[in-house]
């Protein structure tokens, strides 16, 4: 469970976020669409301790997120992310990006590291491109491999930051066909996303950030087909 | 106190030593720069194996010690019997070293004019003159003038092994102080604060244009 | 031409001789790279750190390195430390002068291949659950070796070529200061200073030839 309570947090002058409160629970996928810069990219980044907060409380399993006693690093193995850029590594083929962090970070042998890669690999469908450098994939194969990535360290949570958003139209489906697989399997998400289909084919809940506050959450048909906030259905319609 | 017998004579001579160097310097890069300036312009419009012979005599002169090309080039003339003085041997060696290097920034300034630009300039009716002198060139200083900076300062240190052909510039002028005074130390940080005044800030101003024009695109 | 004839034959003869020459040359370059990128990578990490005391003399040596000439800095090793009663033999002076040249090249070569790896490389380290020491060694620093490692072959180019230097001061083993030697005994000139540059020559070909193929060994991807 990742409960998020009354997080505030600024850049310099500019507040990011305004007190926000959200729960998720086990195996719910909560979708957070939203403007740019209404926020929700940093409460990603936040809620694995990547940025610090000014204020209110992360916790993940009960640890509290930013707490000093907290060792970032162990709790990091439990929630993957994957952002918008892929960030692969450029000097490791795609196999060893996905055994490095096990290997170095878990202590897995190489035989058991590759075991698993290997599996994650086969399921976002890279399973051909093991020995592959990263510069030779697509954006989208190389944003499936930052999943696989992420996933090869068995995380109880996966946090997605816009997977979709630097990628050529005709690449977006076949990374939301495998985050579609991944929210079946039940893992925890929480995706910022652009894509409305996808969050309302796939969450449990839908969140609407608007200048740094959680404006509305409620189930995707309630969001889409009857939103309360003003602000909510302005927002959708000018997406749609 | 500090004390030295350094007269102000004697640092009259190290400045008229550095008005050497930076005579040298000038010839050089002037002559070196235009010469690099024909020769980058054919290396970019040829196809490469055209310019090879070319690109093969120009890598010389970076890859032999710019020493024994002054003292091969004082040899030659020796036997020659040209009778060219060691300062003009020295501006012609330094020039076409000068040239070896600009040849390269010419080129590369030129190629990284993007092929569109120059297509786009051709199909609205321009010639391949007016294409060179209205499109390539404002658009391939900026990309050049940073390193041609940094060439120029190059030279400039460099031209200190002049030196060996017995011409008095800078150095040598502090060499000879050194031997008569004993204040090696004193002396040579002289020397090294002038090299610096005249290389620091134009060094500086170089980085900083290549900055600002990073920005700008 | 004249009446001066060629004598080829006699620079021929003194080609083991040279060579012996060359060895030394090529020791002094790879000692000089060696102690140069050393310091290179403290003052690097100088530049960058956040006291000012740490700061001013890693940016002291980095501009006077680049802003005076290679041979000033061997006179300063050679003559200018005989003030405090210091004398370096030419040889020592030499190493020292190329060294102390490439330590202020190489730190800003090694600044900038540090800045070209974007933060977000560091990032996703972090977020698989790496410390920053191990993200930076695992991630960062290969990435780094990669961008760095031809402008230091080039780098080494140059300590070769600074090498010639070294008869200013006195340097009679080095490949020039062989040749020098041979040449004030015969006094052919051209001959032995041409074939001293044909060594030269191949040489840095040789160096550079092996850097690329090292370089397509090495990076693959």
């Amino acid at each position: 469970m990742i409960e998020i309570e009354n997080v505030h947090k600024s850049f310099g002058s500019l507040k990011v976020l305004k007190g926000i409160d959200l729960t998720v629970a086990k195996g719910e996928v909560v979708s957070v669409i939203g403007g740019s810069g209404s926020g929700k990219s940093t409460l990603l980044t936040c809620i694995n301790g990547l940025e610090p907060v000014d204020s209110g409380r992360i916790l993940v399993e009960g640890v509290e997120v930013h707490a000093r006693s907290t060792d970032l690093n162990k709790l990091r193995r439990k929630i993957g992310i994957v952002f918008q850029q892929f960030n692969a590594f450029p000097h490791l083929t795609v196999l060893e990006n996905v055994t490095l962090a096990p290997r170095k970070v878990k202590g897995m042998s190489k035989r058991e590291a590759e075991e698993i890669a290997v599996k994650q690999l086969d399921h976002v469908g890279l399973g051909d491109k093991k020995s592959v450098y990263p510069s030779r994939l697509s954006g989208g194969q190389q944003q499936r491999m930052a999943i696989a990535r992420a996933l090869a360290m068995s995380p109880g949570y996966m946090l997605f930051d816009e997977v979709t958003s630097a990628l050529d139209p005709q690449l977006v489906g076949e990374v939301l066909d495998t985050l579609k697989l991944l929210a079946d399997d039940g893992m925890t998400m929480i995706c910022v996303t652009h894509e409305m289909g996808f969050a309302r084919d796939v969450s449990d809940r839908v969140a609407f950030f608007d200048q740094g506050v959680m404006a509305e959450i409620g189930p995707p048909e309630q969001i889409f087909g009857d939103a309360k906030n003003e602000a909510t259905r302005k927002f959708l319609s000018s997406v749609r | 106190m500090f004390e030295t017998s350094l007269t102000l004579n004697d640092l009259m001579f190290m400045l008229k030593g550095a008005g050497v160097t930076l005579m040298v310097t000038f010839f050089a890069v002037t002559g070196g720069t235009l010469m690099g300036l024909a020769f980058g312009v054919i290396r970019a419009q040829f196809k490469p194996w055209v310019t090879l012979p070319l690109a093969f005599v120009l890598d010389i002169f970076r890859s032999v010690p710019l020493l024994i090309q002054l003292i091969l080039a004082n040899a030659f003339q020796a036997i020659a019997g040209y009778g060219i003085s060691p300062f003009v041997t020295s501006c012609i060696v330094l020039a076409l070293y000068t040239a070896a290097y600009c040849t390269e920034i010419v080129r590369g300034a030129i190629a990284a004019v993007p092929a569109v630009t120059r297509r786009a300039a051709r199909s609205l009716g321009l010639t391949w003159r007016q294409d060179m002198t209205q499109v390539v060139f404002p658009m391939a200083l900026r990309v050049a003038l940073p390193s041609w900076i940094g060439l120029t300062l190059g030279v400039m240190k460099d031209s200190a092994l002049v030196l060996w052909l017995g011409i008095i510039e800078l150095l040598r002028a502090s060499q000879i102080l050194v031997t008569r005074l004993q204040e090696p130390m004193f002396i040579l940080l002289v020397a090294g604060a002038i090299y610096f005044v005249l290389s620091f800030p134009i060094a500086r101003l170089g980085a900083q244009l290549e900055k600002r024009w990073k920005e700008n695109d | 031409m004249g009446n001066y004839t060629f004598q080829w034959r006699q620079a021929l003869r003194a080609l083991p001789q040279m060579l012996d020459g060359a060895l030394v040359t090529m020791q002094i370059a790879i000692l000089s790279m060696l102690i140069g990128v050393t310091i290179a990578v403290f003052l690097a990490v100088m530049r960058n750190s956040k006291s000012r005391w740490l700061r001013a003399p890693a940016t002291a040596w980095v501009e006077v390195a680049r802003n005076t000439p290679a041979l000033f800095q061997i006179y300063m090793a050679h003559f200018g430390l005989g003030s405090f009663g210091i004398y370096l033999s030419p040889y020592v002076a030499l190493l020292a002068g190329i060294a102390f040249n490439n330590a202020g090249y190489l730190c800003e070569t090694f600044r900038g291949s540090l800045r070209a790896i974007p933060s977000t490389q560091l990032r996703a380290g972090r977020s698989l659950g790496m410390g920053p020491a191990t993200a930076f060694r695992l991630i960062v620093m290969p990435q780094m070796f990669r961008i760095a490692f031809l402008p230091t072959m080039n780098q080494m180019v140059w300590a070769i070529l600074m090498t010639s230097l070294g008869v200013t001061v006195g340097m009679s083993t080095d490949l020039t200061g062989v040749t020098q030697d041979l040449n004030a005994r015969s006094f052919r000139t051209f001959e032995f200073f041409a074939l001293a540059a044909l060594i030269y020559y191949l040489i840095t070909k040789v160096v550079m030839l092996g850097a690329r193929l090292l370089a397509w060994r090495l990076f693959r991807y």
